[in-house]
């Protein structure tokens, strides 16, 4: 048993090495396949952090007026925390606000001096509500109307920014539907065309399969080598396309960054170094063995 | 040892079409231990057939063919390989694997049996000697001669001591040296207690051989002569 399986080892690596080229078209294919893969799950990764940013944008705003005491406040921010659909309710008083303008807009004097014409502190204490997802805004903004508080509350910023917030909403839905519609196309594409190679490939061996048969070798003895050559070519195919897909990474990551300051690429490429690693060299492995099955099974019936 | 009952073959040479030909029309015969057989006639007679279907590369029409009380017809898929390791297969056209070399190409019908790697070690040399190719063991059959390709198809064929060589027209392509050479190892390895079964139409071969002749003629046997001559 082990005597065959060393055999069937060592058919599959001289056959390899003696098949004269073939084995870098096999490869080629195999690498673009598994970059696609590969590169899928990164773009993928990417595309989640974007939708995440723009949906972390997306908040509601409850103004207080300026006769409403802190304590009503703080017990308002309890009561929105305790919504499940509410991820996150940040109290924003009436100096916190007149800073945060202050920095934002220190550059622009005009603005700096329309606050100063106006004396003292014309911001209102808020509280910003963050939602789960930006479908939710709508029932909590509902929620806040029916609380009663018209008596502090000067007003909730929810129907200004509807439009904006469903707005990415059907942003963010459309690109996770089409980038799982575009990847599942592109990943059956480089499974007919990795298949088809390696067709290719054993249709030139169709003659010394049959002559297998023929002198007595059984169907796992005559199929083996080939497997062997498979996972050969996709672990040296997962190989070059880690290569590549890092060198890419490392290039285009600071570039990117110019764009979307808080992406990091390269830093998202070593957090999910492993699971890149288990998908290139399994999507080699498995493309390649499973194209060899598939293709020899036609030959083994003489 | 080996028996053919009854057997036909048809072929269609177009699926759906009512077309046939006939290649073999039952045949019965038997083939004893240790015998040398030569089938001959003309081309297309049915000589390729006949040891196709023993080789079960093909299934008949009708009839049973057994080897060694074996039907060879009933074998499922999964068995075949065992059936063909008791045979040794000679063709015209060598069949040699293009990618091995000449020891390769002999070691691996014992690797398929499962041999160890020291009885491979020393009977691979042993055969090449027979068949006088142990200058070319490492060579790749493209740098071989024909006969010298015919001669490691032989030696192939022998390595594992089949019960029975079956030639298919193993000189066919040769010059008439080399032929002389290749039948001289077939009557050799007869003499060493092998069943031959050689498929020609080489008249001075069968004529010098000496031995039974089962002539054909459209898929039928016309003659089966102990010491029998080309005639046809």
């Amino acid at each position: 048993m082990l005597n065959s399986f060393n055999r069937i080892i060592r058919l599959g690596w001289l056959g390899l090495i003696r098949d004269g080229g073939q084995i870098f078209a096999t490869i080629f294919i195999l690498a673009i396949a598994i970059l696609l893969v590969s590169s899928l799950f990164l773009s993928g990764k990417v595309g989640q952090f974007v939708i995440n940013s723009l949906e972390n944008k997306a908040d509601v705003s409850v103004y207080f007026k300026e006769t409403a005491l802190e304590s009503d406040i703080t017990q308002v921010q309890d009561e929105l925390s305790k919504i499940p659909e509410v991820k996150e309710v940040t109290y924003i008083s009436k100096d916190q606000a007149l800073e945060e303008f202050k920095k934002r807009y220190e550059n622009n004097p005009v603005l700096m001096d329309s606050v100063k014409e106006l004396g003292g502190n014309p911001f209102l204490a808020s509280l910003r509500i963050q939602a789960d997802k930006p479908s939710q805004y709508k029932a909590i903004a509902g929620y806040l109307d029916n609380l009663n508080l018209a008596d502090i509350i000067e007003k909730v910023d929810y129907s200004q920014r509807q439009n904006i917030i469903e707005r990415i909403f059907s942003i963010t839905s459309f690109l996770g539907k089409t980038g799982l519609l575009f990847s599942s196309i592109l990943i059956i594409i480089a499974i007919l065309i990795t298949f088809n190679t390696i067709k290719l490939a054993i249709y030139n061996f169709q003659e010394e399969v049959k002559i297998q048969r023929l002198v007595g070798a059984s169907n796992w003895f005559i199929r083996g080598p080939f497997l062997v050559q498979g996972a050969i070519t996709g672990t040296i195919a997962a190989f070059i396309s880690l290569l590549i897909l890092f060198f890419t990474v490392w290039l285009f990551s600071p570039k990117v960054q110019i764009f979307l300051p808080d992406l990091n690429i390269l830093q998202l490429f070593w957090k999910n170094f492993r699971f890149i690693f288990l998908i290139q060299f399994a999507t080699g492995i498995a493309l390649g063995t499973f194209s060899s099955l598939i293709a020899i099974r036609k030959y083994l019936k003489i | 040892m080996i028996r053919f009952d009854k057997v036909t073959k048809i072929y269609h040479p177009h699926l759906n079409s009512e077309e046939k030909i006939t290649a073999l029309e039952e045949i019965s015969l038997e083939i004893k231990p240790k015998e040398f057989v030569s089938i001959t006639g003309r081309s297309g007679a049915g000589k390729t057939t006949l040891l196709k279907l023993l080789l079960a590369e093909e299934k008949p029409t009708l009839g049973q063919i057994f080897f060694q009380e074996q039907n060879v017809c009933e074998i499922k898929s999964g068995q075949l390989p065992y059936l063909r390791r008791q045979i040794g297969a000679v063709f015209q056209d060598y069949k040699l694997f293009p990618f091995k070399t000449v020891f390769e190409n002999v070691a691996y019908v014992m690797e398929v049996i499962g041999a160890k790697k020291a009885d491979i070690e020393r009977d691979v040399p042993n055969v090449l000697e027979i068949v006088g190719l142990t200058e070319r063991s490492n060579h790749f059959p493209r740098e071989l001669s024909g006969g010298e390709c015919q001669r490691a198809a032989l030696a192939r064929a022998l390595i594992h001591r089949p019960e029975v060589i079956l030639a298919d027209e193993p000189t066919g392509n040769l010059d008439p040296y080399n032929t002389l050479e290749i039948i001289r190892l077939l009557l050799k390895i007869n003499d060493m207690g092998t069943t031959v079964v050689l498929a020609t139409h080489n008249r001075e071969i069968i004529n010098s051989i000496g031995k039974r002749v089962i002539s054909l003629d459209k898929g039928k046997i016309i003659r089966d002569e102990e010491e029998g001559r080309f005639i046809l």
